[in-house]
């Protein structure tokens, strides 16, 4: 029964995703559904422009809860991700305050008495009022859940990753001055990445690991029927299958999906109705980004549009 | 089930996947999640939970086709409990227990598995071959030459005592039917030996690349032979790729927590020295530059490929390095790694410097002429080359000024200490001007200098 249960959640996550603008494959969803299941984090990754972030924004709208976005770069640190002391905020307190401060030491009689009313003093300056939550601190303390979105983990320093070994594993965070705060949900957290480091064993371990390569020529037609709605069918299986045909040049960069859909809305801006060697020139510039790969492919621009229309027949 | 799942966590990590006991923790509440009935899913859950690459999900997956092809034990079979022969071959073959399986053939008094065999239950000798292989525990096979004390410990799991035994007598009293039996019995041999095949290509595969691997890497790349020259490759390309990862992205390191004073001041000058900005004392590290010769000529031709397959990586890792080929004289050969795949780069070199006599003398020479002004203090020098010099003047002062304009002079000799100075071997001569001199034959002495040569820049 449960098994049932399994494969019906898993398309509902399909169906979901697919009101919302994604077109998710299986293996997509399977990890959605898991990650939901067993309070995993997912990390995600694949080459830019396949939808990494998209998935978290999607999973976001489709759950009707709200996405929090933590970018990494490098150097980034605690303070700008975790949390952070109000410290100018102390600090003017504490200006304000020195009159109030005279009076209440002013009652003690030694030096002794004093220290102690200070010391009762100091914690006051060092609680939840002067604390400025940053991204991660943030989603533990949503009270409905939240979708936690870790974008390019790849780019920050090593040591962050340590950093956010806490959250993943048990949704909490510990502040030295306040203890540990614990999620009220936990949320559901996506960590995306390019690859351009190998990330540590202890981060991956603690994530479910998803990879989102180009989809197959199917699925990427049904992603440019869901994103751009005005493009004829003829022109999306042949721009589709051109792309294909495009990806299987050695480029610098290979246009991936955010590609294909820009393109489709030029083409549609264009009022093309199918390709040709002409309006395929003029706007290769739309699918790739390098002169040197645009070179490349242009000699090729007429035997692809052939191969496309041809398989377009057959398909 | 679970039993299943632990036999392919191990499946897996002969695979080369690691799994460690809390991702099969994870595994296992996955997998309790989306249920068994369908296989893809059981797969993408599996490869979402164990793998941790794109290459660990190629290797799992193929890991899993190959694992579910195999029969599944008889528990796992429904059908199992409803077959008398399959029953028998659950109970310890010593029981001998009579069963009506054999009807009215005369085959009263025979053990199980003789009685199985003749009566060509295919399903009941497989499942009977699975339980077999569980209780001589073939997940723990490691080598090709275990292949036989497998084989035959799984056939006498089986009963093959029992089996003999009753082939004595038969032999007697019924020479057709043991004849039937002999011929079932060389099936059942070879069924056994392919079930042994595979489970070494799913359990062993980790543990034989490793020890292939091993051994190649405390080989002297001199005497490598033409057929490991391939797997040398892609093992130098490994070590590579283990560099560039290590290595690839320069660290920023603050020294936090060390507040300076002098900055902070003069940043909050406007609030009257009240420090409400705050500047903390940074660590400067060097980028790293490096120059790298490399000795291509006929004595050291059988290293050198090697040589510039490290350099072709360490032009990946740092952005700053340039490098000279050099046997007779010397060229300048950045360009030409930077741009080409290691191979075509390889032939290029050698086609236009490789394979001269060298002279270290006269290189020297073309290189404080054209190139002495891309020495600057922060630069390490790695020269690798034999150091022979076929009695020409080694011009050792051209070296001695080297070393003074550069960070480091480090020197990588393909020849064992022994060797050094003897003939016309002028190491001796250049080595009072290295910062380090080591002998570097083998992959794994190359990684290690190479290794230690990046890290001080880190």
């Amino acid at each position: 029964m449960a098994e049932q249960k399994a494969s019906t959640s898993i398309e509902a996550v399909e169906s979901g995703l697919a009101a919302q603008g994604y077109i998710a494959s299986r293996q997509i969803a399977t990890a959605v559904y898991l990650s939901q299941q067993i309070e995993k984090p997912i990390l995600v990754e694949g080459p830019a422009g396949v939808g990494k972030t998209e998935l978290a924004k999607a999973i976001a709208a489709w759950r009707g809860k709200k996405m929090i976005r933590l970018q990494c770069y490098e150097g980034l640190d605690e303070a700008k991700a975790l949390y952070e002391w109000k410290y100018a905020k102390q600090l003017l307190y504490t200006q304000i305050l020195k009159d109030k401060l005279g009076e209440v030491l002013g009652g003690a009689q030694t030096l002794h008495a004093a220290l102690d009313q200070l010391h009762d003093f100091g914690d006051v300056f060092f609680s939840k009022e002067f604390v400025e939550p940053r991204p991660l601190l943030q989603a533990l303390e949503q009270p409905g859940g939240c979708v936690l979105l870790i974008d390019e983990i790849d780019k920050s320093d090593a040591e962050f990753e340590s950093l956010l070994l806490e959250i993943l594993s048990d949704f909490q965070v510990t502040i030295p001055e306040l203890g540990t705060v614990s999620a009220i949900t936990p949320p559901t957290v996506i960590l995306t990445s390019n690859s351009e480091r190998d990330l540590g064993d202890a981060l991956k371990r603690r994530c479910l690991h998803l990879h989102i390569g180009f989809p197959e020529q199917r699925l990427e037609e049904r992603i440019v029927e869901s994103r751009v709605p005005g493009i004829s069918q003829t022109l999306r299986r042949q721009m589709v299958g051109f792309i294909h045909e495009i990806r299987s040049l050695d480029l610098k960069k290979l246009p991936s999906v955010s590609e294909t859909i820009d393109w489709a809305r030029v083409l549609v801006l264009l009022q093309a109705s199918e390709l040709d060697t002409e309006i395929v020139k003029d706007t290769l510039n739309v699918l790739l980004k390098y002169e040197a790969d645009i070179e490349a492919a242009t000699p090729q621009v007429t035997t692809f549009i052939a191969k496309a229309a041809r398989s377009n027949v057959f398909g | 089930m679970r039993e299943n799942l632990h036999r392919f966590f191990r499946a897996a990590r002969g695979a080369g996947v690691h799994v460690s006991p809390a991702e099969s923790i994870d595994a296992m509440r996955a997998v309790a999640q989306v249920g068994l009935t369908d296989r893809t899913i059981l797969r993408d859950a599996l490869l979402l939970t164990l793998a941790k690459s794109q290459d660990e999900k190629l290797a799992l997956g193929d890991c899993f086709d190959l694992f579910f092809s195999q029969p599944e034990p008889p528990q796992e079979q429904p059908q199992a409990s409803k077959d008398d022969a399959s029953q028998d071959a659950d109970q310890p073959p010593s029981s001998g227990s009579a069963s009506e399986a054999g009807g009215g053939q005369p085959t009263e008094g025979l053990g199980p598995l003789a009685q199985m065999l003749l009566s060509q239950d295919r399903n009941a000798i497989q499942a009977a071959i699975a339980s077999a292989s569980g209780a001589a525990s073939l997940s723990d096979i490691r080598y090709s030459t275990q292949r036989g004390i497998f084989s035959s410990r799984i056939l006498d799991a089986m009963g093959l005592q029992r089996l003999r035994d009753d082939l004595d007598e038969l032999t007697a009293n019924n020479p057709a039917l043991a004849e039937r039996l002999r011929a079932a019995l060389d099936g059942l041999r070879e069924a056994v030996r392919d079930t042994v095949s595979q489970g070494l290509a799913l359990y062993a595969r980790e543990e034989a690349e490793n020890l292939r691997n091993e051994i190649l890497r405390n080989a002297p790349l001199a005497r490598i032979e033409r057929r490991q020259v391939a797997e040398m490759r892609a093992l130098i390309r490994q070590i590579a790729r283990r560099l560039r990862e290590r290595y690839s992205k320069p660290r920023k390191r603050q020294r936090r927590g060390h507040l300076d004073v002098r900055r902070t001041l003069r940043r909050n000058a406007a609030w009257g020295g009240v420090p409400f900005l705050t500047a903390w004392k940074r660590k400067h590290r060097d980028r790293p530059k490096i120059v790298a010769l490399c000795d291509v000529s006929g004595s050291v031709a059988q290293v050198s490929d090697f040589f510039l397959l490290l350099i072709h990586s360490l032009h990946e890792v740092v952005d700053d390095v340039r490098s000279f080929a050099f046997s007779s004289h010397l060229i300048e050969v950045s360009e030409i790694l930077e741009k080409k795949s290691p191979e075509e780069a390889m032939a290029e070199i050698m086609s236009t410097v490789g394979f001269g006599s060298s002279d270290y003398g006269s290189s020297l020479v073309d290189f404080e002429r054209d190139f002495m002004s891309t020495l600057t203090p922060q630069t390490t020098v790695i020269v690798l080359g034999d150091a022979r010099s076929n009695n020409l003047d080694p011009r050792a002062d051209i070296l001695r000024r080297i070393s003074e304009r550069s960070k480091r002079l480090v020197w990588l000799n393909p020849e064992g200490r022994l060797a050094w100075g003897f003939g016309d071997s002028e190491m001796p001569r250049y080595a009072t001007f290295c910062s380090v001199v080591r002998q570097c034959a083998t992959a794994q002495q190359l990684e290690r200098a190479v290794s230690d040569i990046v890290a001080i820049y880190q």
